[in-house]
């Protein structure tokens, strides 16, 4: 009975250090399914936890308890967009290196929102814990199921989000025409741009959508984990969401599934004192249990070596077509 | 003649030239908005880096990582690789270093060369794992960097914990005297700045990233293989090889960068919780510099001098540091868009050649 019960417990923590990953994963598969690699998902998620951090503070010194989080989660998801829009302009219509604007808003992304705090906070390096955070809401009924009900169904907003944005991600890449035209985009932009597909409406479109959604990555990990912000409040969290995207073959649910797994791999760390086997493995390799397994997939271990979006990377020159 | 004149054309040195300036400006503007004057700042960033011998020792010693993962960078795009895991290199550098010098004892002639020699090794392997897997795997290096930059942050926090660390403190045990490369004379000289042979193997790397790139054989084939690998391929370079002797060669670069951060600088390696990020300012570098060696020496004294100048900045103009990265971080992107500074540029350049004209009229 104890063991199920640790055990559920260990599945409820690593869909609250999942949720984060899984939203800027998200982001991640519609930028680079358009065509454009996104390793700026780190800094994204940083505009994104700042923004949730201010937002949710100002809203909750107005008295307005309940609905902080929830402005916070907006500011977050707006703020994400505003520096994707950075890179769109930077990468789409001035054609610049992907990677490296995506170091550029990594830099800035951190820099700014730092700069930020201590400007809003006298000085200080990370904002005042907030009060008016997520806090974890059973579902009723669902959330009585022996197991399940603890690891699934009593869980934070954000984290009934995800299970509802997973599905509607594959569905709309999948099934409708604005998904198919955002992957032609990202797989042959020529073809797409003769067939009358306003190539870089959908870039923009790809990246936004990828700033909206790390930023709300990032808003999840300040309001379900952190309750405050500093310069490492993301911590990576970023590149691991790359990672799963890789992991997951740019698809929504591979890339859920991977992120649930690293996800996993973090949840243990904290439970690494209950277990007998996990305690003989030193913390660090768990840490790099993500990058090690990408790379593995990457390099094909298991078979075939996987490859992205074919045109991912390439800024589209209608001259070369 | 005509070779300085190449390095200075136009838009080699518009590009860079208009992304400082912006970056500055663009700096200047956040300082307002924040409440604070953007003059005092700046004054007190210049005043910070030239105010004592002590400081100017010191902005060469922030100066000289940057050069190294500068021209790591640099080195391998010359190949047409974009070398985002210079971090990681550079922190496999420190881990070798540190392993030779606390764990050997050998007497200084052979122990401090050594210990260089085994760090630039530790970066040089990291990085040829990157171009061995895209030879051979295809794998994008930009990816398969990013990884290996997280993976050489905890393999070397491993190492460190297994093998060096001091009981009770967060850093390995100092390293033994004989592996030291500072330069004592030199830190008298400048009253105790940490002075170490890092710049001057430093300035070295750069006259030996142009030998090997512009006046070897394998250099042409390099480059040949950077501006189009398909017609590299059919004149007969093996395109494999040069990739993972390219990478090896950048890598090299970079691990010298974390070497004699350990060497010179600190004579110890702390556990770290995150990157020192001198891999990414070293792509600042590179780009900034044109992926020249002469423009990579310049920029890094450029980025060195505002790092080091920012603690200035916080303690007489109480501006926060950050703004400096901020300011590094705009100047990539205006270098990176560069479209943004040739549509301000080539109005400009147009109604001087039409007022030339009509002068000439």
């Amino acid at each position: 009975m104890e063991t199920i019960r640790i055990l559920s417990e260990l599945a409820n923590i690593t869909l609250v250090f999942s949720t984060a990953l899984i939203f800027a994963a998200l982001g991640g598969i519609f930028s680079e399914r358009s065509g454009v690699i996104n390793i700026g998902l780190e800094g994204l998620m940083v505009a994104g936890a700042f923004a949730a951090a201010i937002g949710t503070a100002y809203v909750e010194a107005a008295g307005a308890y309940g609905l902080a989080p929830w402005v916070g989660v907006i500011a977050a998801m707006l703020f994400g967009l505003v520096f994707s829009l950075l890179h769109a302009v930077a990468t789409v219509t001035f054609k610049a290196n992907q990677a490296i604007i995506g170091v550029v808003i990594n830099i800035l992304a951190l820099a700014v929102t730092v700069y930020l705090v201590k400007v809003l906070y006298d000085g200080a390096g990370k904002t005042d814990t907030l009060n008016a955070v997520f806090s974890k809401v059973p579902i009723p009924g669902l959330s009585q199921i022996p197991f399940f009900g603890e690891a699934l169904f009593n869980a934070y907003p954000t984290t009934y989000i995800a299970y509802i944005l997973v599905p509607l991600s594959a569905y709309v890449l999948y099934k409708t025409p604005f998904g198919l035209r955002l992957r032609s985009v990202g797989e042959h932009p020529g073809a797409s741009d003769t067939v009358g597909i306003n190539v870089k409406k959908y870039r923009y479109i790809g990246v936004l959508i990828s700033g909206v959604l790390a930023g709300l990555g990032g808003a999840t990990i300040t309001l379900t984990t952190t309750d405050d912000f500093s310069h490492n409040t993301i911590s990576g969290q970023g590149f691991i969401a790359l990672a799963a995207v890789i992991f997951g073959r740019w698809h929504p649910y591979g890339a859920a599934a991977a992120a649930i797994f690293f996800g996993f791999a973090q949840a243990i760390r904290n439970f690494a004192t209950l277990f007998d086997w996990s305690r003989d493995i030193p913390t660090e390799f768990l840490y790099m249990l993500p990058y090690v397994l990408t790379l593995l997939v990457l390099a094909g271990a298991a078979g075939k070596a996987v490859k992205g979006p074919a045109a991912a990377g390439e800024p589209y020159d209608p001259g070369k077509r | 003649m005509d070779k300085w004149r190449n390095i200075f054309n136009p838009s080699s040195v518009f590009v860079p030239l208009g992304a400082i300036v912006l970056g500055l400006i663009s700096g200047a503007v956040i300082m307002l908005l924040g409440g604070y004057n953007p003059v005092d700042a700046y004054q007190a960033l210049f005043e910070k880096v030239f105010g004592s011998p002590y400081d100017i020792g010191e902005t060469i010693r922030t100066i000289t990582p940057l050069l190294f993962t500068g021209l790591a960078v640099g080195f391998t795009y010359r190949a047409g690789l974009f070398n985002i895991g210079a971090d990681g290199q550079y922190i496999m550098g420190m881990t070798g270093a540190a392993i030779v010098g606390i764990k050997l004892q050998l007497p200084w002639f052979i122990h401090a060369p050594l210990a260089v020699l085994v760090g630039a090794l530790f970066g040089g392997l990291w990085a040829a794992l990157v171009g061995y897997l895209k030879a051979s795997r295809g794998v994008n290096e930009v990816i398969s960097s990013i990884m290996l930059n997280w993976i050489a942050l905890y393999l070397s926090n491993y190492l460190l914990r297994a093998l060096l660390l001091e009981p009770g403190q967060q850093r390995s045990y100092f390293i033994h005297e004989s592996a030291s490369v500072s330069i004592g004379w030199l830190s008298r000289a400048l009253e105790n700045a940490r002075m170490d042979w890092g710049i001057f193997i430093g300035l070295i790397g750069a006259v030996v990233f142009y030998f090997l790139l512009w006046r070897t054989k394998q250099g042409y084939e390099l480059r040949a293989v950077g501006l189009n690998p398909d017609a590299a391929r059919y004149a007969g370079i093996n395109i494999k090889s040069s990739i993972v002797k390219s990478m090896f060669i950048g890598g090299v670069f970079a691990g010298l960068g974390g070497v004699f951060e350990v060497l010179g600088v600190f004579h110890y390696q702390v556990l770290s919780a995150a990157s020192s990020g001198y891999g990414f300012d070293g792509i600042a570098v590179a780009l900034l510099g044109g992926n020249h060696p002469v423009g990579i020496v310049f920029a890094s004294i450029l980025f060195g001098t505002l790092t080091y100048g920012s603690a200035g900045m916080n303690f007489s103009a109480d501006v926060p540091t950050e703004i400096v990265r901020i300011v590094i971080g705009a100047v990539i992107f205006f270098v990176a868009s560069h479209g943004i500074i040739q549509g301000i540029v080539k109005p400009f350049l147009a109604s001087r050649r039409k007022l030339d004209r009509k002068g000439a009229a």
